[in-house]
C-alpha cells in the first residue's frame, strides 16, 4: 500500500466519525426541541 | 458561571453559539485539511504519512479536553450544585468518546507505515485506550442514573476519579520511552517547522469549534427533553 492510502483512510475515519457525531447531536436536538415546542403549543 | 445556572439564560446564548461554532468549525477544518493535504510539504523522514497528524493530534487533544470538561462539570456539580453541570457532563461524554476513538483509529493507521505495527502496548496508546473505556463507563453510569431519576452524583465522582488518567496520558511519553514519539508541541513552543505546523493549529481550532457545537446541541437536546418530561409529569399529576 502506498503512503497516500494510509492518509486517505485516516482522513476518512476522522471525517465520517465527526460528521456522524454532529448529525446525531443535531437530529437529537431537533427532535427534542420540536417535542418541547409541540407541547408548549398544545397548552 | 452561576449566571448560566438559569437554563433560559443559557439557551439564549447557546442557540446562536451553536450555529457560529458549527460554521467556524466547518470552515476552519476545511481550510486546515486542504492545507494539510495539498499545501504542506511531506516530512523528510515520514514522507506523506505525516499528514495524518492534522486529524490525529486534534482528536487526541479533544479526547483529553472532553474528560477535563467532565471533571470540571463534576466539581461544579459536587461543590456548587450547578444545575447545568450534570447536563454538561452527559453532553461532553459522547463527543469526547468519539474523538478518543478517532485518535486511537488514526493513530493505528499512522502506526502501520511508521512503526510497522497497527498496535503496541505502549504507555501513550494504552492510557488513551483506557480513556476511551472510561468514557464508555461514564456514559453508561450517567444514563443509568438519569433513568433512575438521580442527580448524577455517582457519574460526577466517576468523572473526577477518571481525571487521574489525564496526566498519565500526557506524561506517558516521558515516563515510558517506547514507540510513541515525545511531545513536539507545547505552550513554550514547537519543534515542528512552521510550513508543516500551521494547518495543525487551524485544524485543532476547527475541530474544537465542531466539538463545542456538538456539546451545545446535546445540552439543548437534554434541556428540551427535561422540559417535556417535567410537563408530562405535571399533566399526569393534575
Amino acid at each position: 500500500m502506498s503512503q497516500w492510502s494510509f492518509v486517505t483512510a485516516a482522513y476518512a475515519v476522522a471525517l465520517i466519525a465527526t460528521a456522524g457525531l454532529l448529525l446525531w447531536a443535531w437530529s437529537s436536538m431537533r427532535k427534542a426541541e420540536a417535542a418541547a415546542d409541540e407541547l408548549k403549543r398544545r397548552r | 458561571m452561576h449566571r448560566f445556572a438559569n437554563p433560559a439564560r443559557f439557551l439564549k446564548i447557546a442557540r446562536p453559539a451553536t450555529a457560529w461554532l458549527l460554521l467556524f468549525g466547518l470552515a476552519l477544518t476545511a481550510i486546515a485539511l486542504f492545507g494539510g493535504l495539498a499545501l504542506t510539504p511531506p516530512d523528510y523522514l515520514q514522507g506523506e504519512t505525516v499528514r495524518i497528524m492534522y486529524v490525529h493530534v486534534p482528536a487526541a487533544w479533544l479526547g483529553m479536553a472532553g474528560w477535563a470538561g467532565i471533571a470540571a462539570a463534576a466539581v461544579a456539580q459536587l461543590v456548587w450544585r450547578h444545575p447545568l453541570a450534570a447536563v454538561a457532563g452527559r453532553a461532553l461524554a459522547p463527543a469526547g468518546a468519539t474523538f478518543a476513538a478517532i485518535c486511537l483509529m488514526t493513530g493505528s493507521i499512522w502506526g502501520r507505515p511508521t512503526w510497522g505495527t497497527w498496535w503496541e502496548w505502549d504507555g501513550r496508546l494504552t492510557s488513551m485506550l483506557i480513556l476511551f473505556f472510561l468514557y464508555l463507563g461514564y456514559i453508561a453510569l450517567a444514563e443509568a442514573e438519569k433513568e433512575r431519576g438521580g442527580e448524577g452524583r455517582l457519574a460526577a465522582l466517576f468523572g473526577l476519579v477518571g481525571a487521574i488518567n489525564l496526566p498519565i496520558i500526557h506524561y506517558s511519553v516521558l515516563w515510558w520511552r517506547t514507540l510513541h514519539q515525545g511531545q513536539s508541541l507545547s505552550i513554550e513552543g514547537s519543534t515542528i517547522e512552521f510550513s508543516i505546523l500551521w494547518p495543525l493549529l487551524v485544524s485543532a481550532l476547527g475541530f474544537t469549534c465542531l466539538f463545542g457545537a456538538a456539546v451545545l446541541m446535546r445540552m439543548r437536546a437534554e434541556l428540551a427533553q427535561a422540559k417535556v418530561e417535567a410537563r408530562m409529569r405535571r399533566a399526569a399529576a393534575e
